[in-house]
């Protein structure tokens, strides 16, 4: 086991070198750059500045090094917790990521467990009662979920919450925590905005996941060693768990990696719609105004966050699958 | 108490699917002698299977018991019709596993991947016993040592993909006894295994059917293994009984076509470019898709033949 | 023996036709495959169906409701030909909002294959024949946006341009996917682990958030065409990951199907074994597999407009029509203009069922399970 993930620890770092690589590639495509976006603003406002300054501008930028020196240059001080400069908020990046990948980090996980929480029993049900009733009326709300954009999603809860409960939904926070210091009140008033979000942001993925664990299940059903636990004389419920959901929940497992990538999607779009102090709005603002430094870091952050999520994944699958553990 | 631990009566089971009702079993019946080893033989889709599984009461929809009943007479509790059972009847769960419990074809699958074979084979002790989890492994460890698998303090700790075929074969068995149940199911538990573990495990079987002197019902297409182990013979084609008999009447003097096809196409030694025998090679396409009624001889076996047919061999 | 002449059946029909068969008992499939003709049939001919171009205005219904059709009207007197009432506007106190109600007084029957608004048909044709038009007055059966556009014209004008983008998108996902797939699971080796490594790198980034910024760097200078084709290849650029793994991984099981290693065994030739033996078991696969692949082009196309750093107006497609229902106060007083995300959500649960329906009938053995 320890060597395993030594060796899945390892091979970490090639992945997130390549990210890297892609993300400065991708933030690098723009047209123009700080010093010229910098220039524009500063002409609109009618300030004069001459080619020195603009040469001095950019060499503060290192942007008159060749690429490969650039990208060295970030990743390296990447690496070191330096981020860079944000020019759009005017504040060093480190102080402007955390806050809001943590809340990130917090809807993503809130949605992975309310995925869980739903899809396990609703696709347990489906499959043991395959053909009912009840399993056309779950796959029938599963396949419209799978269909629905999450904005739209947002949209609808937005209307509901409006329409029936008389509540303006957005934001995480009531006016009135929203600047305030932790406290027990804010959390709760916290807690009571986080579960829209959690909703949304997890639907889609609930009905993926209830899709495969249906299929997985009807897969082990009948299985041999099923019978023989039948035979033996394990209660039906105990057996359904012990031995069918056991097996099926591996491949399940390994999903949880390429789940998370689609959550964290998921989580951008829908906080722009609903207003999150997360990461999704701040990235669209960083990209649209070519803040670099931000747009980056939080790409790279993003990526970091699904990348230690595989690994999680794949280590409780080697933990839950003696096969993979053994080999 | 009877002599027989399991009588069973015009069992008929359908399984219903796109294409129309197939017959599984049309009004089987036979007995299941107490202490004694009886074999059902016949071919893929005779039958055997289904009969197995109807004992256990575990044919999977769609497959369905239509008609017919299955009396068990065991000798720790009242006799009781297994068909009649309600699928929440407490003696249900004592049925499975307890008084009755099953060796499956197929050792490579029938374990779960992702437990070790001790909880497997200590479950089947927990579910019927109101012991502890330590008791039952100890129990569990004596049944794995009797089976002949070595080192069991190590091995009972091993995931079943540890195991070879034969071992693993060996584990479903101990699984099977070890609550000492009063008829052993084997489904064909050599079909899937070398033909040296298969010797091997036939040896097992009947040495344990001695020692625990429990009723075996022994499921097989293979005559050679009838032969060797059992007291008496139920042959079945297509969901019917054709013929039932003590082990010599069957194999010596086999009364029925298509029994005799079936003695037939053991392969033998025959000379370079003549073709073996096929069951249909022998029988041709004579009467034995025709369902005759179960008629007792006077020798006190049964068989399904034409009227005719019985009164040549009481000619005899 | 009537086991026996099934038997004889199925062996003398192609597996061609079998996976046919199969897929018609998959009713569910059929009808999202019927429904998806359907919809790309008024999408090709969108001018000739709707009554209205794009920018049509009707500034006496701005922000109107969706209309009704009436059979009967207020005297009780049934009509053959259906007919839609006007509406009367007036202002609401509270809300200072405008607000529509149809007007009996104001009856305009509905004419099929009428003159009406003139058209170019995909720039080529002109004409002024619609499919349904009024001859009076004006119908707006989804109702019309904050600049009195026809929202029933725009959905599809939009399902134009939202469709193709996924099929185009799929078009250019399968030619990476299979040559990239293919190639790695054809030459092994070096290549083979280089693209497995690049396929998990790009499958474990966040795609939206990667969208964003790609088509954030479209410049805004680019005409809509290009603009289109652009963020069709930003959508496809993170598409072919997963088919690609998929065809490579189906090559590598192949190659050790028993069919191929006996056809290897008799002989035959290399591309004879890629082209006769392992194609044919692989294209079903790929066009199942490419099925399931245009709902994620359509979504992606749909957030991205949505977030305003897709398609742009002019432009009209299903996401730039949903960023006007951006705000909630949009979606409480105009909820009809929601009506295209009902389209989204049509077509792409369409194209989930059609891509099942396929799945399983040229893989039987395939339960929908991933890995």
């Amino acid at each position: 086991m320890r060597s395993y993930v030594i060796k899945r620890l390892i091979g970490m770092v090639p992945t997130l070198l390549l990210i890297s690589m892609i993300v400065f590639v991708v933030i690098q495509l723009p047209p123009g750059d700080i010093v010229t976006s910098t220039l524009d603003r500063l002409q609109a406002q009618g300030v004069e500045i001459s080619a020195e300054q603009v040469q001095n501008l950019r060499a503060q930028y290192k942007l008159d090094k060749p690429m490969v020196l650039q990208y060295l240059y970030w990743i390296g001080n990447f690496v070191t917790g330096d981020m860079g400069y944000s020019y759009l908020y005017s504040r060093p990046v480190n102080e402007l990521v955390w806050e809001r990948l943590g809340y990130t980090l917090l809807i993503s996980i809130s949605a992975l467990l309310f995925t869980w929480a739903v899809a396990v029993p609703a696709g347990m049900f489906s499959a043991v009662r395959q053909y009912s009733v009840g399993d056309y009326v779950l796959t029938t709300v599963m396949l419209v979920g799978l269909a629905t954009p999450s904005f739209l999603l947002a949209l609808v809860a937005m209307y509901a919450g409006y329409e029936w409960f008389g509540i303006s939904i957005g934001g995480l926070f009531s006016p009135e925590y929203r600047d305030v210091p932790w406290s027990l009140a804010r959390v709760g008033d916290f807690l009571s905005h986080l579960w829209i979000p959690m909703i949304v942001v997890g639907l889609g993925g609930t009905a993926s996941t209830m899709r495969i664990l249906r299929a997985n299940l009807l897969d082990e059903l009948n299985k041999p060693y099923v019978v023989t636990a039948r035979a033996k004389g394990v209660p039906p419920i105990k057996l359904l768990i012990k031995y069918p959901l056991r097996i099926a929940i591996n491949p399940f497992i390994s999903t949880i990696g390429l789940l998370l990538p689609v959550l964290i999607s998921g989580e951008a779009i829908v906080s722009i719609v609903l207003n999150l102090p997360t990461t999704g709005p701040a990235l669209i603002q960083a990209i649209v105004n070519q803040d670099m430094y931000l747009a980056g870091s939080f790409l790279m952050l993003l990526a970091i966050l699904t990348v230690v999520g595989m690994l999680l994944s794949d280590l409780l699958l080697a933990w839950a699958d003696p096969r993979i553990r053994y080999e | 108490m009877t002599d027989n631990v399991l009588e069973i009566r015009d069992l008929a089971v359908e399984f219903k699917t796109d294409t129309g009702i197939t017959h599984a079993l049309r009004d089987v019946s036979f007995d299941v002698p107490r202490g004694k080893v009886t074999a059902v033989v016949g071919e893929s889709g005779s039958g055997k299977s289904v009969t197995a599984n109807c004992i256990m009461r575990i044919i999977q929809p769609p497959g369905k018991i239509v008609s017919g009943d299955m009396m068990f007479s065991p000798t720790r509790t009242d006799p009781y019709d297994i068909v009649s059972l309600d699928n929440k009847d407490p003696r249900l769960v004592d049925l499975r596993g307890d008084l009755i419990s099953m060796v499956f074809q197929e050792p490579m699958t029938a374990l779960s991947p992702v437990y070790t074979v001790g909880n497997q084979v200590a479950e089947a002790i927990l579910c019927h016993r109101d012991v502890t989890e330590e008791e039952a492994w100890e129990e569990a460890a004596d049944m794995l040592t009797r089976v002949g698998i070595d080192d069991v303090p190590r091995r009972i700790h091993q995931y079943p993909f540890e195991f070879s075929g034969g071992m693993r074969q060996r584990v479903v068995i101990a699984m099977a006894l070890v609550c000492n149940p009063e008829v052993l199911i084997c489904d064909e538990p050599t079909t899937a295994l070398d033909v040296t573990i298969q010797a091997e495990i036939l040896t097992l079987i009947r040495d344990l059917q001695q020692e625990l002197s429990n009723s075996v019902l022994f499921i097989t297409h293979d005559l050679g293994v009838v032969a060797q182990l059992a007291d008496q013979v139920v042959v079945m084609y297509q969901g019917r009984v054709l013929e039932i008999g003590t082990v010599r009447q069957v194999l010596k003097e086999p009364l029925h076509p298509y029994t005799r096809g079936l003695l037939a196409a053991i392969p033998g030694i025959v000379p370079k470019g003549q073709r073996l025998e096929t069951i249909a090679s022998v029988v041709g396409d004579s009467d034995i898709e025709t369902a005759y009624p179960l008629t007792r001889l006077k020798d006190g076996r049964e068989v399904s033949l034409s009227p005719e047919a019985l009164r040549e061999i009481d000619n005899e | 023996m009537s086991e026996l002449t099934i038997d004889t059946q199925i062996e003398a029909i192609s597996p061609r036709q079998l996976a046919w068969i199969r897929f018609k008992r998959h009713r569910l499939a059929m009808v999202s495959g019927c429904f998806l003709i359907l919809i790309y049939l008024v999408a090709g001919l969108c001018e000739f169906v709707t009554p209205y171009g794009t920018e049509t205005r009707n500034v006496q219904a701005i922000n109107a409701p969706p209309m009704s059709i009436h059979f009967v009207d207020n005297d009780g007197s049934f009509h053959l030909r259906p007919f839609v009432y006007g509406y009367d506007m007036h202002i609401n106190d509270d809300t200072w909002m405008r607000e529509y109600t149809e007007n009996p007084e104001k009856r305009y029957p509905i004419y099929f294959l009428a003159r009406g608004e003139s058209y170019e048909l995909w720039n080529l044709i002109e004409s002024d024949l619609h499919l349904f038009t009024t001859r009076d007055g004006y119908i707006h059966l989804f109702g019309t946006d904050q600049l009195g556009r026809d929202v029933f014209s725009r959905v599809f004008y939009g399902a134009r341009v939202s469709l193709s983008i996924g099929i185009v998108g799929v078009m250019l996902t399968l030619f990476f996917g299979v040559l990239i797939g293919g190639l790695a699971g054809y030459l092994g080796g070096l290549v083979d682990r280089a693209v497995q490594r690049v396929i998990e790198v790009l499958q474990s980034m966040p795609t939206l958030p990667l969208w964003m910024a790609l088509s954030a760097a479209l410049p805004v200078y680019w005409s809509p065409i290009a603009v289109y084709f652009g963020i069709t290849i930003i959508l496809s650029l993170f598409g072919w990951p997963a088919l690609a793994r998929q065809v490579r991984g189906r090559f590598l099981a192949l190659r050790e199907e028993d069919f191929v290693v006996s056809a290897r065994l008799l002989g035959a030739g290399k591309m004879r074994i890629i082209f006769k033996h392992m194609l044919p078991s692989f294209t079903s696969h790929v066009i199942a597999t490419a099925t399931l692949a245009v709902p994620g082009m359509i979504l992606g196309e749909t957030a991205l407009s949505f977030l305003g750093i897709g398609l742009r107006p002019p432009v009209v497609s299903w996401g730039v029509l949903m960023q006007q229902a951006q705000n909630y106060q949009v979606i409480v007083m105009t909820p009809w203009l929601l009506i295209p995300g009902l389209f989204v959500v049509l077509t792409v649960m369409a194209f989930n069922l059609l891509g099942d329906g396929l799945r399983d009938a040229v893989d039987p053995y395939s339960t929908g399970g991933q890995n």
